[in-house]
């Protein structure tokens, strides 16, 4: 990490932090317009039926109603962000004559304030002939199990499935001293982000339509948007405006914004919808529950030789992004280790749940849940302390991935060092008064996707930098701050590779209709890399016209390098040779006759196999003391030590750190939905727990350093990866303070009693 | 349901306004007002992202009746610096201290912070945490929160 970077390496706050303590920062639910209409949807109370009539008259005969639509009314095209195999494109934004879950949305009214909309939904009277309906994985691939999907060429309800193969699995188990096969269970939790989704909608007069609107992906809702309105892409803009935390849970077109866009063509009114938090936990995306099955061979020494890895994701009424969990399933499940051997098999099965989707890891905690809880069984029973045991199998820079990827930049070894140091592992492991444990659970993260399932047709992102001869830049991209704070991070690189002070960079972010074609949004920790590539990219003709100018001005000899800081650009070894930025810019625009000093250029990953140009690493200790008479866990502390390159900004990485084992304590200890024939018991924010302040551990981290040569000045994931290694760090903690070994989750404290023989059945 | 003509106080100025009796003052507040600095998390009282100060005390303002906050005290994050650029320091250690990451929360998580530096100017990193326990996070692990508040909290002291 070079030390002289201004801006890269810098704790700077982020930007938008004044806008949001003011209260001033405006979010979808915040904005409205003259004359706006009030959007509710009308959702199934069943969660499998064919419709057989839909009588909107009483609702639409309210006074203060301006519009009812139901499936019928709208082209009925169905979308989903996998473009790239239609087949899997498998909803409506609103039913056409099935539901498929408790939730699924059925009718749409517009009307001239919330209660009134809210009445007229109550009005509709919607006959249902209810179908038989599977809610777990196990019946919906029983025989004779009902289709979730009857319309397709489905034949059962495994919507999609996917195999990875590698090296002699059978000889690997034939020749091995310790196999050991586990069974998991993961349950379906909630994103909970702090902002219910919402967004407003309007139509000019040539029906074009500008909907504002909570997502990670204004890209996505573009395309989607207007493929299923029968609009040209064109035709329609997006625009972000703050987004209060998504997690993987808006990064889709959802039928409120196609209700919000139809319903403002069909009045010509603008249009809000504005979800409640009981939609948003009972009906909304979710992580996917799933049933895990791995079985894995070592040698006695602790040598790896192979596993298998087989995984039931619930998916529950459509894909959503389901697909994409599924084949990281079978990616994660194979990570941070050497494995001569490796049979995956993941099934994505439809069941009349609502639908599970992308969520922070995106398959990575389920899947390093169980391999990381197995390597410490697998640990216990051969004898070899958990970070030993790591360490002799670890992946390392150069590491293949057969057919898959290839293992750039690589801190996992000192990762492992480093936490076990920071902790004292070896002097408490095994060794702590009864009640007391410590655990260990590591990650391995992408940086983005390389998989092009969007079949987007444009780079996967892109940026356009303006220069100006104030001084000032411009930086325009699609890139999507959701909280994460790309709008901070895209800027100290923009300032750092120009020398232009951050304060005289102008951002215009995530809005279609003003920023370059595309970026494919915040999913999969992938904008820090590919849109700050992008920002390298997009200055780079800039710079080159600025180090022209600088040349010519001081008929420098052609072996100078021209550098840019301080505001200034100069002759890198005559630094009294140079003119400040804005002066080299006027220049430059005299020099081109007027033309204004725009960069403009992407960045797609090319040549890095098929998951991501770059993966994290990270390893992490949770320390618990657990009441062995009410079975309640008390995490101490959690420590970590992981790699994501250059940091670009230490106190975002602690954020990302910090927010990661919130969510990862949740997962482990309180998270879950509880289900009930299709239902959603835990609708509130009282029945779902995430922890508060009160439960939170004090957390200690380092990143060990490491040069990603893919990354912008080396930089790699931060976001996500954290998100997986703190619940199997914790299973494995309670797990030495109890002696319970837990293969579901939440570890709730009637589990651990029961665990312990200390409830009677 | 008839309206009622009520006035509210907020952030020192007086607005007169017609309200329904079972509006709810973050309605109010954001619909009538404008002051969408207020914000909506759950409507149930659950999140603590509505947060506004009632006559000093921390209140969910989704369970506060509009006609109850008549003629009280009220203060919403933009009543919160003195006005202009300028911000308030426990805005200003927010931001500083990382402790804004989506934003949603934060409104609530300062004016709950307020109210318990109004109650005690010297909390311990324990208080501040129990104090904090009726607002949800979901980006941050409160870690920096509590540091921000605590970074008040010390210079209170000195």
């Amino acid at each position: 990490m070079s030390q002289n970077h201004r801006y890269v390496g810098r704790s700077l706050p982020r930007l938008d932090g004044p806008a949001k303590v003011t209260g001033r920062a405006r979010y979808a639910g915040d904005l409205s317009l003259p004359g706006m209409l009030h959007g509710k949807l009308l959702r199934s109370p069943v969660p499998h039926a064919r419709i057989v009539n839909i009588d909107v008259s009483r609702a639409a005969a309210l006074p203060g109603v301006k519009a009812v639509i139901t499936g019928r009314d709208t082209p009925g095209i169905k979308y989903g962000n996998w473009r790239l195999m239609p087949e899997t494109q498998d909803e409506t934004p609103l039913a056409i004559d099935k539901v498929r879950f408790i939730g699924d949305e059925v009718a749409a009214v517009a009307a001239l304030d919330l209660d009134t909309a809210e009445e007229a939904v109550r009005l509709i009277r919607v006959e249902y002939e209810e179908l038989p309906a599977v809610f777990d994985v196990a019946a919906a691939l029983a025989d004779g199990a009902p289709l979730v999907h009857d319309e397709g060429k489905l034949t059962s309800n495994v919507s999609l499935d996917r195999k990875i193969d590698y090296g002699d699995l059978d000889a690997a188990f034939a020749a091995a001293d310790y196999v050991r096969e586990d069974r998991f269970t993961l349950p379906p939790v909630s994103h909970a982000y702090l902002e219910p989704c919402a967004c407003l909608a309007e139509a000019d007069l040539e029906g074009r339509i500008t909907i504002w609107t909570s997502t990670q992906t204004p890209y996505i809702v573009q395309c989607l948007l207007a493929s299923t309105l029968g609009l040209r892409e064109n035709d329609v803009r997006v625009v972000k405006p703050f987004v209060g935390g998504g997690f993987g849970g808006k990064m889709e077109l959802r039928p409120w914004e196609f209700c919000a866009a139809f319903l403002a063509r069909k009045t010509g009114r603008p249009v809000r919808f504005a979800l409640t938090r009981e939609e948003e936990l009972a009906t909304g995306r979710r992580r996917h529950p799933m049933r895990i099955r791995s079985k894995v061979a070592f040698r006695k020494d602790g040598t790896l030789l192979g596993k298998e890895f087989e995984v039931y994701l619930d998916g529950g009424a459509y894909n959503s992004m389901g697909p994409t969990a599924t084949f990281l399933c079978g990616n994660f499940g194979a990570m941070l280790y050497r494995y001569p051997a490796y049979r995956y098999r993941g099934y994505h099965v439809y069941t009349n749940n609502p639908p599970a989707g992308a969520m922070r890891g995106f398959g990575a905690p389920q899947a390093l849940f169980a391999a990381e809880s197995q390597m410490n069984i697998a640990a216990a029973e051969l004898g070899i302390d958990p970070i030993e045991l790591r360490l002799k199998n670890a992946m390392v820079e150069g590491d293949e991935i057969p057919g898959v990827a290839t293992v750039s930049s690589c801190g996992f070894v000192e990762s492992l060092e480093q936490v076990a140091a920071m902790t004292g592992w070896k002097e408490k492991k095994g060794k702590l008064p009864p009640g007391q444990g410590i655990g260990v659970g590591c990650y391995s993260f992408i940086s983005g996707g390389v998989f092009n399932w969007f079949n987007t047709q444009y780079e996967f992102a892109a940026v356009e930098v303006e220069a100006y001869d104030d001084g000032t830049l411009h930086l325009k991209t699609m890139a999507s701050d959701i909280g994460q704070g790309c709008d901070t991070v895209l800027r100290q690189i923009l300032a750092e590779e120009t020398g232009v002070s951050i304060e005289r960079i102008r951002l215009t972010a995530g809005d279609t209709g003003a920023t370059p074609k595309a970026d494919l949004g915040t999913w999969g920790s992938r904008v820090t890399l590919m849109a700050g590539n992008a920002v390298i990219n997009a200055v780079r003709s800039i710079k080159d016209q600025l180090a022209g100018v600088i040349a010519a001005r001081f008929d420098l000899n052609v072996i100078h390098e021209v550098a840019f800081a301080d505001d200034r650009v100069f002759a890198k070894a005559r630094p009294d040779r140079g003119l400040s930025f804005g002066e080299a810019v006027r220049m430059a625009t005299r020099a081109n006759r007027g033309r204004a000093l725009v960069g403009r250029a992407g960045y797609t990953p090319r040549n890095k196999g098929l998951v991501t140009p770059a993966f994290s690493f990270g390893a992490q200790v949770a320390e618990v003391r657990v009441d062995v008479e009410t079975g309640v866990v008390r995490v101490e502390k959690v420590t970590t030590a992981h790699d994501c390159g250059t940091v670009v900004n230490p106190m975002a990485v602690e954020g990302q750190l910090e927010g990661s084992i919130h969510m990862g304590l949740g997962y482990a200890l309180c998270e879950e939905l509880k289900m009930e024939g299709g239902r959603t018991l835990t609708s509130s924010l009282l029945d779902y727990k995430i922890a508060a302040a009160e439960d939170m551990p004090p957390s200690e981290s380092i990143c060990v350093p490491t040069f990603e040569a893919e990354g912008p000045f080396g930089a790699k994931e931060a976001g996500e990866g954290l998100a997986s290694p703190t619940a199997p760090a914790i299973a494995d903690a309670v797990h030495d303070a109890t002696g319970f070994r837990a293969f579901d989750l939440p570890i709730t404290p009637e589990k651990i009693l029961r665990g312990m023989g200390r409830l009677d059945e | 349901m008839p309206k009622v003509a009520i006035t509210l106080r907020v952030n020192g100025d007086l607005h007169e306004v017609m309200v329904a009796p079972h509006r709810t003052l973050d309605e109010v507040l954001r619909d009538e007002l404008g002051l969408i600095g207020t914000k909506v998390g759950c409507r149930t009282g659950d999140c603590g992202a509505c947060t506004v100060l009632l006559d000093g005390k921390a209140v969910s303002s989704c369970l506060t009746l509009a006609v109850e906050a008549a003629g009280r005290e009220i203060l919403t994050i933009e009543g919160l610096a003195p006005g202009g650029e300028e911000l308030h320091p426990l805005q200003r250690a927010f931001v500083e201290h990382g402790a804004v990451q989506c934003g949603y929360c934060t409104p609530g998580m300062i004016l709950a912070a307020r109210h318990l530096l109004d109650k005690n100017p010297t909390p311990t990193h324990e208080e501040i945490r129990r104090a904090l326990s009726g607002n949800l996070c979901r980006c941050t692990g409160y870690a920096k929160i509590v540091d921000a508040i605590a970074a008040v909290a010390e210079k209170n002291r000195s």
